[in-house]
């Protein structure tokens, strides 16, 4: 931890000077200073001012993009909020940890047993068929801190950082090296992303994952030290192949306990020659190399420019990114701050962006659940709609995590959301029995129905003139595809609303 | 379908077909979006097809042996006495051997592909692999999925990037079907009009879900209504799929094929199928799995060529088959092998030039960890259905000059 406390100590002086010369035309230090400071004239359309109330509108962008969904009652809540508050609210409520405990055996010493060197077919299969299930319960479990956390954007930059370093239990094995890995990103998800960088770097399922443990002196394995670089802080383009090579040294002599399956250091194998990484030269080791790469004025633009892409809008601008990225370098990497400026930049409640952002099969499946209110007992059927839709949580296609945006729909994935939301629309809830979803029943005895009566209650009296409106102000970030289809009573509209393309989006 | 003015959107590419214009354009303005991977501008760099061009009337068929075949137990080296020394467990006798010359042979349980094999339709290609391999699962897919070298890494699908440089027409009912996986390989990525599903069936029982409506809005929602569209129009084609005197397998594999002929005989136009065969990751056991799935490929293989023969289509259709890798020559404690180099793949059609095609390894020498080196790179076979098969630029593709395996006929 010393290490990249030392490199943010660095930062704070070696920030300014480096986005003076770095950033260009960007002025730095006159928007950044305060994220209230807004009101900038160019802005072309009309969006609530920050220091004006959010309305129903800005809310449902706001809670919808870093959340999971919103219900009516959180909508009312927060369109009586200035900008500036509604997002200071968000960031109050953020965690370091789960509001529930993992499923057992998760997190036991025992979970982490394995088959020995000449095991048993038998025994071999009965740790794989015990892990699939434990990884499935690992899923439910977490779905379901996605819908009863306090404070869902801690969920939601949970998830982010989990396709950001995608770490996939097919590799791993091990469903409570999962879920350890899921409480480092949990633990530090808005926290500081310095400490976070270094911290995933020593997560046994991530150096299981991109071979840390394999890597030692002589027999260098790059693979970490270049997914550090290309997917993790840099981008491709802003390092070259010695730089991997060199790093890839550094690194030698990072591994994990065989047996509590922890980081551990074993410095016989440890490469302590001279490296140069990014222009940096000495007897680098790992942290070293970490603290280089945080050094860089990249690696802000480069976090700054995927987080514009979760939250704001598809294509990121270029000069908002530039000034964003500065003031998160300035401010030692704190999560919070980038998100504050995303948050509260006009680019997040354009016109134009909204229903710009494809959302995530988790948003199809949790946000649902949780505008309507519903909390199902059981979340696995839940965790097998996700992986449908293209998104099996702890197993992301590659070493890239999951593409998303427009990736997220193709005609098996779009049927498969199309499919379930019907099926969520038909349940018990509903008041018509549920066919199961890849053969277990998506009904739930303890459940918390959709309570259609009064789910539009909290609503202000001008959310809109009919339970029509009222529920497609909740339900759609832009105008219906297909207005002709959705009508009745509010129990139908929902049900026809959630049909429609527009409901894909955020 | 058609909008006035939509043709002039996009001034960068002069295809007519709005359906690829009105793609183009989308790509042109999430271009950023992918900058990252450096993949979309292909799009860009390439002139699109003339008349004269791509010729997607050949259809291509890419199978996919998941978890990585054992391709010495495929086309068994049965001359080799450092074959049987290697393999004491897995080893295919010398006179269970199908001969295809005086060193090698195929499994047993490959007999199915035999009357393909008599009437030369059948190429056996040896050694297929890629210089620097790696050995794993995910990353050795993508490799192979995305026409990479192993160090490098791309976003897109070797297929997407095809089909941004040289689109298909707009009659056509997709770029391409992927069967039975969820991940779309070769056909990821932004752009391609790719269908997903895991049979026809159970598609047009979904199908009602989509609706079609008109193109409009962002770029995502715009996406949105194109797929919404594709299955509308993908579910209307097949709705009454043509009856085969084929008889297809009762088998995963099988149906797989099945979906995939009724597809392309449904009028269903389009370029390329993927089928994928899971299962082949036989690190334990291996007798009992592989010849299994081996009978199960080559049934559906002899089921697609007389499926397609009487839709007249086989003599349009080229078939390969791919995998992440192959197996280790040695094989393990288990009696299974584990994850190798260079395997041995299957080219088959109606126009394929039948033979064998690379070389044989020699396992003499060959230790308890050792691999063997490709001596045919993968990107060389795609390289003959691009340029051999569909006459589209293979170079811009895959970012090389890979010459084209001499297993077509014309």
């Amino acid at each position: 931890m010393s290490a990249w406390r030392r490199w943010w100590i660095l930062a704070a002086c070696a920030g300014c000077a480096a986005c003076a010369g770095g950033a260009g035309s960007v002025p730095s230090g006159t928007e950044v200073a305060s994220p209230t400071a807004g009101s900038r004239a160019a802005t072309p359309v009309a969006v609530s001012r920050v220091d004006a109330p959010l309305g129903i509108d800005d809310a449902r962008t706001l809670l919808t993009r870093t959340g999971f969904g919103a219900t009516p009652a959180e909508i009312a809540d927060y369109a009586r909020l200035t900008r500036g508050a509604a997002v200071e609210r968000l960031l109050a409520a953020t965690t370091t940890r789960a509001s529930t405990a993992p499923p057992p055996p998760i997190g036991s010493p025992e979970s982490l047993e394995r088959p020995r060197r000449g095991a048993s077919d038998d025994d071999r299969k009965a740790f794989r068929r015990a892990q699939a299930r434990d990884t499935m319960a690992l899923r439910a479990w977490w779905l379901h801190e996605m819908l009863v956390t306090p404070s869902p954007l801690t969920e939601r930059m949970t998830l982010f950082w989990h396709g950001h370093f995608a770490t996939g239990v097919q590799k791993v094995r091990l469903a409570t090296l999962m879920y350890r890995q899921n409480a480092t990103l949990r633990a530090n998800a808005v926290g500081n992303f310095g400490a976070l960088l270094h911290a995933v770097a020593r997560d046994p399922a991530m150096m299981i994952w991109l071979d840390t443990a394999q890597n030692r002196r002589g027999h260098p394995n790059e693979n970490f030290a270049r997914e550090a670089m290309e997917l993790f802080t840099l981008g491709e383009g802003h390092y070259d192949e010695r730089d991997v090579q060199e790093a890839a040294r550094a690194f030698t002599g990072w591994s994990v306990d065989r047996d509590a399956l922890a980081f551990t250091t074993r410095p016989r194998l440890h490469d302590d020659g001279v490296k140069t990484v990014l222009g940096r030269t000495g007897r680098l080791d790992g942290n070293d190399v970490l603290d280089t790469i945080l050094a860089e004025s990249r690696t802000a633009t480069f976090i700054t420019g995927e987080l514009w892409r979760e939250f704001v809008s598809p294509v990121p601008d270029e000069r908002e990114v530039a000034r964003i990225a500065a003031h998160f370098r300035e401010s030692g990497y704190d999560i919070k701050a980038v998100l504050r400026d995303l948050f509260t930049s006009d680019a997040m409640f354009a016109e134009t962006s909204r229903g710009a952002l494809v959302k995530s099969p988790v948003d199809v499946v949790v946000g649902s659940l949780h505008t309507l209110g519903i909390v199902p007992d059981d979340m696995r059927p839940y965790a097998l709609a996700c992986a449908a839709m293209g998104q099996n949580l702890f197993a992301p296609p590659n070493v890239r995590g999951w593409p998303g945006g427009d990736a997220w729909i193709n005609s098996g994935t779009l049927l498969a959301r199309k499919q379930f939301l019907a099926r969520l629309a038909r349940a018990d809830n509903f008041g018509i029995p549920a066919p199961p979803v890849g053969g277990m029943p998506m009904r739930a005895a303890r459940e918390t129905p959709f309570d259609v009566a009064h789910w539009l209650d909290p609503l202000p009296a001008d959310a809109g003139r009919d339970a029509r409106e009222r529920s497609l102000r909740v339900l759609l970030p832009i105008a219906p595809v297909d207005a002709a289809a959705i009508a009745g009573d509010t129990s139908n509209v929902v049900r026809t609303a959630l049909q429609d393309p527009a409901y894909e989006l955020q | 379908m058609s909008e006035p003015g939509r043709e002039a959107m996009n001034d960068c590419d002069n295809v007519r077909r709005p359906r690829h214009s009105r793609r183009t354009f989308l790509r042109a303005a999430s271009a950023l979006a992918v900058a990252r991977t450096g993949a979309a501008r292909v799009a860009f760099a390439v002139a699109p097809a003339s008349d004269a061009g791509a010729r997607y009337d050949r259809l291509l068929v890419l199978v996919e042996l998941k978890g990585g075949n054992d391709g010495f137990n495929t086309l068994v080296p049965y001359a080799d006495p450092g074959y049987y020394r290697v393999r004491p467990k897995l080893a295919v006798p010398r006179d269970r051997v199908i001969v295809l010359d005086d060193r090698v042979g195929l499994h047993p349980s490959l007999a199915p592909l035999v009357p393909l094999g008599e009437a030369r339709e059948l190429a056996v290609l040896q050694g297929v692999g890629y210089p620097d391999p790696n050995l794993s699962h995910f990353r050795s897919i993508e490799i192979w999925d995305t026409a990479s070298g192993s160090r490098q890494f791309l976003a897109n699908g070797w297929l997407t990037r095809t089909f941004a440089a040289s689109p298909t027409p707009a009659t056509f009912a997709a770029d391409g079907v992927v069967i039975g996986s969820n991940d779309m390989g070769p056909l990821a990525g932004g752009g391609v009009r790719a269908l997903a599903m895991a049979d026809a069936a159970r598609f047009i029982g979904r199908a009602n879900l989509a609706h079609r409506e008109p193109a409009r809005g962002n770029a995502a929602l715009r996406h949105l209504l194109e797929t919404e569209d594709d299955i509308v129009e993908a579910a209307a084609r097949l709705a009454r799929p043509r009856a085969f005197a084929t008889t297809f397998p009762a088998t995963p594999f099988g149906r797989a094929v099945r979906t995939a002929s009724e597809v392309v005989a449904a009028d269903q136009s389009v370029a390329a199928v993927r089928i994928t065969l899971q299962g082949f990751d036989t690190h334990r056991g291996q007798a009992g799995v592989q010849p299994r799935l081996l009978g199960e490929l080559a049934e559906g293989l002899a089921a697609l060529r007389g499926a397609l023969t009487e839709a007249g289509r086989w003599q349009d259709t080229l078939v390969i088959t791919y995998a992440e890798f192959g197996r280790r020559p040695a094989e393990n404690i288990s009696a299974g092998t584990d994850h190798g180099t260079a395997s041995v793949h299957f080219a088959l059609g109606g126009r394929v030039a039948g033979g064998l095609y690379g070389e044989t390894p020699s396992l003499a020498s060959i230790g308890g960890n050792d691999n063997v080196a490709h001596v045919l790179d993968f990107r060389a076979v795609y390289a003959t259905a691009l340029r051999g098969w569909w006459n589209v630029d293979a170079r811009s593709v895959l970012g090389g000059d890979f010459a084209a395996v001499p297993f077509l006929r014309t």
